[in-house]
């Protein structure tokens, strides 16, 4: 469903990505993990084409969308739905405004229906009530909800979650990965995950891919990536900064 | 050697993009996309927003214009024809281009800091993935509303320049008020209000593309959105003084004001 070939990136001087491959089934959950400022969100964002590659294909659904221009991409953008780092709500929009969001620019259903979804969608997130509150009022948890809720109001077919439990305490991080565990499995979409969270990556991942050194090193599920023998992996799955730390050669 | 080469190229490469944005932002018109709730706030913002620096710009333009043209017409006993100076001058000239560069400070840094915040917070990539095109969405209200306020404003500010002008003459300078009015209505041609129309129209869309492209354009974090405001301002003004120049003269030409 998703495929990227030989995907090359860099700004001005700093080649960020040189040469991933990956591919994404339908329906699958797939993390990626990598350290940071190593390119995950880089790589995330030219799955929706928000980024220009330098060379290489970006297929979804077997078209490559690397050439389309911004108009001809808002058609394959329908099939998406992003959650940013930062939530990215619209700021001067109430709760309820930003998730009818994109219905309100299509204008495809009535503004009763609208206000139904609003709501439903709202109790999935568990934020009933909040409909009329501004972003400023909200935590960055629940912010990160509401961006969640308006990224699947529409239905898309596979959702984009950028650092989704970054800058989250471990209770909210928690929840936060409850939430998307259950619109996978209520909405079945394709999940693709950004993190360096082991926690998270662990529990949402049918499948793990690791990005280093520019390019995808290494792949597997979560078991076979937190067992790997591998050095940089174990360095990354440990948390450890020093390839020669004790900790590590212990294992 | 090497800086002058990346600042060529960094300009060409802005010129090059602010093109492609006015270019977008033209098809987007015929598409027909345009978010009209936005719109109407634009041209609130824009238009009822603006009308006390617009109207404090125009009195005094007039007031002072009127005051030093009598002063020196005075010298050759042509006090009368005062206010036919200040009418023809607001009309072509300071109406369009001072109200012009008013909004540039005004909604024309407004416009580049609240979409540079948008760029920097990833608000615009989150219109793009909700399939939103950002021109459709953030310039074409922005840009509409500019080249629709900017004229009644220019309209306004001439009425009101002029009429502080004759304020001063009559109340102030003692001049008979019968002749200055006449003769401002006599060398006052349509073509000159046309003219500044035309001109306020232009001026309206420079601002709305400048700032427009500065803020979708900026650069990471508060100093890029702080650089994107000052910037949008400087090259919106200069660029409406360097265009007047040549609508004066190409205009001139059209309706042979000249």
């Amino acid at each position: 469903m998703i495929e990227v070939r030989d995907l090359k990136k860099s700004f001005r001087h700093q080649t960020v990505l040189d040469g991933v491959n990956l591919r994404i089934e339908k329906g699958e959950s797939v993390v990626i993990i990598g350290r940071s400022g190593g390119g995950k969100s880089v790589l995330l964002k030219h799955l929706i084409a928000l980024l220009k590659p330098d060379s290489g294909q970006v297929l979804i659904e077997g078209e490559n969308i690397v050439p389309m221009d911004e108009r001809q991409l808002l058609r394959v953008r329908q099939k998406f739905g992003m959650l940013f780092q930062g939530a990215a709500l619209f700021d001067s929009m109430s709760v309820a405004e930003n998730i009818a969001f994109p219905f309100r620019r299509d204008k495809s259903l009535s503004e009763a229906e609208v206000r139904r979804r609003v709501t439903e969608v709202l109790a999935m997130v568990e934020l009933s009530g909040t409909e009329d509150k501004s972003p400023a009022e909200l935590s960055g948890g629940m912010r990160k909800r509401v961006g969640l809720a308006r990224a699947i109001v529409y239905q898309p077919q596979i959702v984009l979650y950028d650092e989704p439990t970054t800058g989250l305490d471990p209770v909210v991080s928690d929840s936060i990965d409850k939430l998307i565990l259950r619109v996978r499995d209520r909405l079945h979409v394709t999940s693709v995950v950004v993190t360096h969270d082991m926690r998270s990556a662990r529990r949402l991942g049918q499948r793990i891919l690791m990005l280093s050194d520019k390019k995808i090193y290494a792949t597997g599920t979560p078991d076979e990536i937190f067992n790997s023998e591998d050095p940089v992996v174990r360095q990354f799955v440990e948390g450890v900064s020093d390839l020669e730390e004790p900790a590590l050669k212990l294992k | 050697m090497t800086f002058a080469r990346r600042w060529i190229e960094e300009w060409v490469e802005g010129l090059g993009q602010l093109t492609l944005l006015a270019r977008d932002s033209i098809a987007s018109l015929f598409t027909f996309k345009v978010a009209w709730r936005d719109l109407v706030y634009q041209i609130y913002f824009v238009g009822v927003k603006s009308q006390s620096v617009v109207l404090i710009t125009g009195a005094f333009t007039g007031m002072v214009l009127g005051a030093q043209t009598y002063f020196q017409f005075h010298k050759v006993k042509m006090d009368t024809a005062m206010l036919a100076v200040v009418s023809v001058s607001m009309c072509s000239e300071l109406g369009p281009v001072l109200t012009g560069l008013m909004v540039a400070g005004r909604v024309g840094a407004a416009i580049a800091a609240e979409l540079g915040t948008m760029k920097v917070t990833e608000q615009v990539d989150a219109l793009r993935t909700l399939a939103t095109h950002p021109v459709d969405y953030l310039v074409v209200p922005r840009l509409i509303s500019l080249v629709l306020a900017l004229p009644l404003l220019t309209a306004e500010s001439i009425a009101i320049g002029i009429g502080a002008g004759y304020a001063v003459g009559v109340y102030l300078l003692g001049i008979e008020p019968t002749y200055l009015w006449d003769n401002m209505i006599k060398y006052t041609i349509t073509e000159d209000v046309v003219v500044g129309m035309i001109k306020a129209f232009i001026f309206g869309g420079i601002v709305a593309i400048v700032g427009c492209y500065k803020g979708l354009f900026c650069g990471e974090g508060a100093e890029g959105v702080g650089r994107a405001t000052t910037e949008a301002v400087v090259f919106s003004s200069i660029t409406i003084l360097i265009t007047n120049f040549f609508l004066t003269l190409t205009l001139g030409k059209i309706f042979h004001t000249t």
